[in-house]
């Protein structure tokens, strides 16, 4: 059931090649002008959807001329693909229209929900996991691929609290959503780290729990620290500080997991200057070059054979 | 049955903007703590994350009354109306109402007018784009007296006309000076003004224009012949200054279509 029906091929190649195993950052507009006048050396970038469902003027000008010149990665916040209400379609063909405008490599969405009747809540909320949410999960992400013609990376979450009502774990169920749909993931190491603080799980476990061959992207992000009500530590995922070494340590997990694949730092709040960006994505390609580099070194016996 | 249930995410939902109640059921924590606490971590999010979206837009209506009374007064506005769109960028549109009618800022008659500015200003940033005619394309039909009278003007989707009981470009630009304080000081708050909101290029400019020139704009805007235009801008300001007034729409590439109709080519 649930066959695949994004297999109707792309208008442009862009969608099928993906974006590139490389470093990227999400753009921002205080980085426009740099980004054009020095031409920095960076794997792609990234938006948020809902920024740009705009008519027109500076968005537009300085992303089509960046668009040209990077691979690009469209993120959406908005769609809601946990809730319980009905996706918004008028939502989706703004969606649609923004994907057909700039080709991106990749389009991806939250296992969340944001918005609950016509009110947006402008967060990426929780999701119990039962086969009940499965059902309206999977149904729901049918409904995106079906509409924007192409497979979308679905991410995990960065959660605070647990639903009783659950009778699957976080990993099982996406992994159940990535089967039944044909979506592939988007691993947010950082979401990783951060749930797995929070409800005291095994991070490296999870990682393992999850499909590797569905992997597109890899998101990296910094986090803010609290603690629960039982004085255990409580982090939040708040994009408002550089990557942590505990996130680095396992991002090198994942990559030894899944391969060298497209990784993001992401950074929302406190913007620093884009070298400091582009240095942290630099990191993310050297820790892929690393991964690499024991495969390579097993394929030399081979090569020397020939 | 759980579809039986009032809506567990409509209970969620009101728990977030409204605090009742102050945590929805059904929540747990690994270590049985309070799920409380961890719930308001989301609370959080949603509230200060579409403040935050608010005080982006309104920098000038914030600075007049300061930060931590405006965050008080956006975070009432977030819980009566939250947005109801996806797109953030134009969620204050219902800000400079809400201003009106809230009590504590009455002491700041100026203050709703500042933000209708401000959320005219994000209008015209991320209006559609539209190609200005060039300047000898408007000379010839100027200068085309037989048909002039009947053309209309088609103006740039970002081109916005404020009127305003108080001096509200003057407090805007006061805000952009490098010495806020001292600007300001120069300014009588309650000295009418008109604001013309235009993005030339991709720049907003903000300017102060005179009654009739926005006469003629609006007059324009609704599709009045330009011969119409005029005579109904110089009965509202004897001042009315045509000449003026096209030169500047023309500076800023504020005239984009001029159409003649065909009953009055033929």
């Amino acid at each position: 059931m649930n066959a695949p029906v994004f297999s109707v091929p792309d208008t442009i190649g862009a969608a099928a090649r993906g974006l590139p195993a490389r470093g990227g950052v999400g753009l921002k507009p205080e980085h426009f002008r740099e980004i054009l006048a020095t031409a920095p050396d960076i794997g792609f970038f990234e938006i948020h959807a809902e920024n740009y469902m705009v008519d027109g003027g500076p968005f537009h000008h300085y992303l089509g001329r960046i668009r040209e010149r990077y691979p690009l990665s469209i993120h959406g916040v908005g769609l809601s693909i946990g809730g319980e209400s009905p996706l918004d379609a008028d939502h989706l063909d703004r969606l649609a229209m923004l994907l057909a405008r700039y080709q991106p490599e990749s389009f991806s969405e939250h296992l969340a929900w944001a918005s609950h009747g016509d009110v947006f809540l402008n967060d990426l909320l929780p999701v119990p996991y039962h086969a009940g949410t499965l059902a309206r999960v999977c149904d729901h992400i049918d409904q995106v691929q079906d509409r924007l013609r192409r497979r979308m990376l679905l991410e995990n979450p960065a959660t605070y609290v647990e639903f009783a009502a659950s009778t699957m774990a976080e990993t099982e169920f996406i992994a159940e959503v990535v089967r039944r749909t044909g979506c592939g993931l988007l691993l947010d190491v950082n979401n990783v780290h951060v749930a797995c603080v929070n409800h005291h799980r095994d991070p490296y476990a999870y990682i393992d729990a999850l499909p590797a061959e569905a992997v597109g992207q890899i998101h990296l992000a910094g986090f803010a620290q609290d603690v629960d009500a039982a004085g255990e530590p409580l982090l939040i995922d708040s994009h408002g500080a550089p990557v942590a070494q505990a996130v680095w340590d396992l991002y090198r997990h994942a990559l030894a997991r899944v391969g060298p694949v497209a990784t993001l730092i992401e950074r929302d709040n406190d913007i620093p200057a884009l070298p400091v960006l582009l240095a942290e994505a630099h990191q993310a390609e050297r820790l892929m070059g690393e991964a690499l580099a024991p495969s390579i070194a097993r394929g030399f016996p081979c090569g020397a054979c020939a | 049955m759980r579809g039986m249930r009032v809506s567990d995410q409509r209970i969620f939902a009101d728990a977030l903007l409204t605090g009742r109640p102050s945590c929805p059921p059904g929540l747990t924590a690994w270590n049985g703590s309070d799920p409380e606490r961890r719930f308001a971590i989301y609370r959080s999010n949603v509230i200060v994350s579409l403040i935050d979206a608010l005080a982006d837009t309104f920098p000038v209506t914030q600075q007049l009354v300061g930060e931590e009374f405006f965050r008080a007064m956006a975070r009432l506005f977030v819980q009566e109306h939250p947005p109801r769109s996806r797109i953030l960028a134009f969620y204050g549109e219902g800000l400079a109402n809400f201003i009106e009618a809230f009590a504590p800022a009455a002491a700041v008659p100026y203050l709703a007018d500042v933000a209708r500015l401000e959320m005219l200003r994000v209008s015209a940033y991320h209006a559609a784009d539209a190609m200005p005619l060039t300047a000898e394309a408007i000379s010839r039909l100027l200068a085309d007296v037989a048909v002039l009278p009947e053309a209309r003007i088609g103006l740039h989707p970002s081109l916005a006309v404020l009127r305003s009981g108080h001096a509200v470009v003057s407090l805007w630009a006061a805000h952009q000076a490098a010495d806020a304080a001292q600007a300001l000081a120069a300014v009588d708050p309650e000295a009418a003004e008109t604001a013309l909101v235009l993005r030339a290029g991709l720049d907003v400019e903000i300017s102060r224009i005179p009654d009739g020139a926005a006469a003629f704009i609006e007059q324009m805007r609704q599709g009045a012949a330009f011969g119409d235009a005029a005579e109904q801008a110089s009965a509202a300001d004897p001042a009315f200054d045509l000449a003026a007034t096209l030169g500047l729409l023309m500076r800023g590439g504020a005239i984009t279509t001029m159409t003649i109709p065909r009953s009055a080519t033929s």
